[in-house]
């Protein structure tokens, strides 16, 4: 029981570091039709950058963590402005070029990176309270996997009240439905496009400093590594639903947890054969609209 | 009476596919120009080619100035308001969403859609795609004279929908037009007769005839000839 409980509450956390990954690249596909491929390095970048500013402030302190994450979204945002109006902006409705160009930046960043940092993982210092354990229906839960929660819960949050309550989101939200009636509108719809991958370049970036938690350390192949899982929870709730990315995000971490403890390490094979079912009986995934 | 849309030589493709072939054409800058003609003809490729929805090249000019140039959004915040066809609400979001979206001054012309459609007050919370097919081309219509517009361009607003609805459109076009001047795609000649003052026919991606609303429409062989139907 206290195993199952375990896997069960690991799997959530994981499931929200995959969150904070697909939930950018599931907007970006849903407002721009952009699959972006470059998603795994504003990740990495945000982890690398985030740990060495918050090991300067404090080493394996609350304060240096927090400045970690800060640090970590806002160059997660800027690197993936940057890579909008630098590059994406060129390529509207040009989807092969889009994604050569977004896989030679995820491939020339992590080359980058990879000179600067090297390419073997740091093992980075943990806050002493993230390191303990505490316990619940008999399982010793690690309790990094509560700050990820909890952070993941507030990012989805924060995005939907955004997507709600302002012009912006309003913008976004039709978009996601409808991008040329958008513009027909009057709506200058490239500014919505640099706000949602502001956006999904901070969740990663975010994510990126958690991953180092998750993981104890931090590397610039990081990015590239989440990336694959967060293409498959994105394809499986659906392109362009934040909510279908939240679902699918814990249900596939979830089941690979179930399936590395009790199916002998298959829990990779299981999520592609989970992927395999939801295109076969769902092609537009959980929560995705009908193409 | 001066052009204050004047288009020449328009061309235009989707998906490499040539829909507008070579389209000149004036609209009144006063009431109704209707343009016409069969099914497939390139009537909603020509709305969408002068507003750059689409791929196009040739001169498309507003009170004199050239627009072929310049983004969709653009040429809309200069004043011209566009109703596609069927619909194009945003269906998840509500009828008031689809409202807040579309306004684009401070000061909207709320008074006037509400007296032209008093019932999406009452539907401003349901969302747009649960509405029936004429509530939807109410709030389509609604979106466009929420604003102080200079042209109107409205594709087939009567498309689909019920004789009484038909006759509600055409009142609010009718009132529409009184303010705005309209280029008006539209099958039902009825409608035409009754609001429109110019027409424009196109046949095969061309304009085929040009004219008077009432003099084409009154010429049972021209109408024949160029719609396939009877006036």
């Amino acid at each position: 029981m206290s195993t199952l409980v375990l896997l069960l509450i690991t799997g959530v956390g994981l499931g929200a570091l995959y969150f904070l990954v697909a939930s950018g690249l599931s907007l970006i596909y849903g407002l721009m039709h952009v699959l972006n491929f470059a998603h795994g390095a504003f990740l990495s970048l945000g982890g690398l950058l985030g740990w060495e500013v918050g090991r300067r402030v404090g080493d394996g302190t609350w304060g240096g963590l927090l400045v970690s994450m800060l640090v970590g979204m806002l160059v997660g945002a800027l690197f993936a402005i940057v890579t909008e109006l630098v590059f994406i902006r060129r390529l509207y409705n040009r989807h092969i070029e889009q994604v050569l160009v977004t896989v030679g930046i995820g491939l020339a960043a992590v080359a980058l990176f990879e000179g600067i940092w090297g390419s073997d993982p740091i093992i980075t210092t943990k806050v002493p309270w993230l390191r303990q354990t505490t316990e619940v229906v008999g399982a010793r839960v690690p309790n990094h996997i509560w700050l990820l929660i909890g952070v993941a819960v507030v990012v989805l949050l924060a995005i939907v009240l955004f997507l709600r309550f302002t012009r912006f989101g309003l913008v976004i939200r039709a978009g996601v439905e409808n991008r040329t009636m958008v513009t027909a509108l009057g709506i200058d719809v490239r500014t919505a496009f640099t706000i949602v991958f502001a956006i999904g370049g901070a969740a990663a970036g975010l994510g990126g400093v958690l991953a180092s938690v998750y993981y104890g350390n931090v590397s610039a192949h990081q990015g590239t590594s989440l990336l694959i899982y967060a293409f498959i929870v994105t394809v499986i709730g659906g392109l362009g639903s934040l909510t279908g990315a939240a679902i699918a995000s814990v249900l596939i971490a979830v089941l690979q947890q179930l399936a590395n403890f009790y199916l002998g390490g298959t829990g990779d094979l299981i999520i592609v054969l989970a992927l395999a079912a939801v295109l076969l009986v769902r092609p537009s995934g959980l929560l995705g609209r009908a193409a | 009476m001066s052009a204050l849309l004047h288009v020449e030589g328009l061309r235009a493709r989707v998906g490499g596919q040539q829909v507008v072939e070579d389209v000149s054409l004036d609209v009144a800058d006063t009431g109704v120009t209707a343009l016409l003609g069969r099914n497939g003809v390139g009537k909603s490729s020509t709305i969408k080619a002068i507003l750059g929805i689409i791929e196009r090249d040739g001169t498309v000019e507003f009170d004199g100035r050239p627009i072929d140039r310049l983004r969709t959004d653009r040429i809309v915040r200069q004043g011209v308001a566009y109703v596609p066809e069927d619909r194009e609400v945003f269906a998840s979001l509500t009828v008031e969403e689809n409202l807040t979206l579309a306004t684009r001054q401070a000061a909207p012309n709320r008074g006037l859609v509400d007296e032209l459609f008093p019932e999406l007050r009452e539907r401003a919370r349901q969302r747009a795609g649960t509405l029936s097919g004429g509530q939807q081309q109410m709030v389509s219509l609604a979106r466009a004279l929420l604003n102080d517009n200079r042209l109107l361009l409205v594709d087939e607003p009567t498309k689909g929908l019920s004789p009484r609805l038909v006759g509600e459109v055409t009142r609010v076009l009718r009132t529409a037009a009184e303010q705005t001047p309209m280029l008006l795609v539209e099958q039902n000649l009825q409608v035409v007769r009754e609001i429109a003052q110019d027409v424009v026919v196109l046949s095969g991606g061309r304009v085929v005839h040009r004219g008077a609303a009432l003099e084409f429409l009154d010429d049972q062989d021209l109408v024949h000839r160029h719609l396939g139907v009877a006036a």
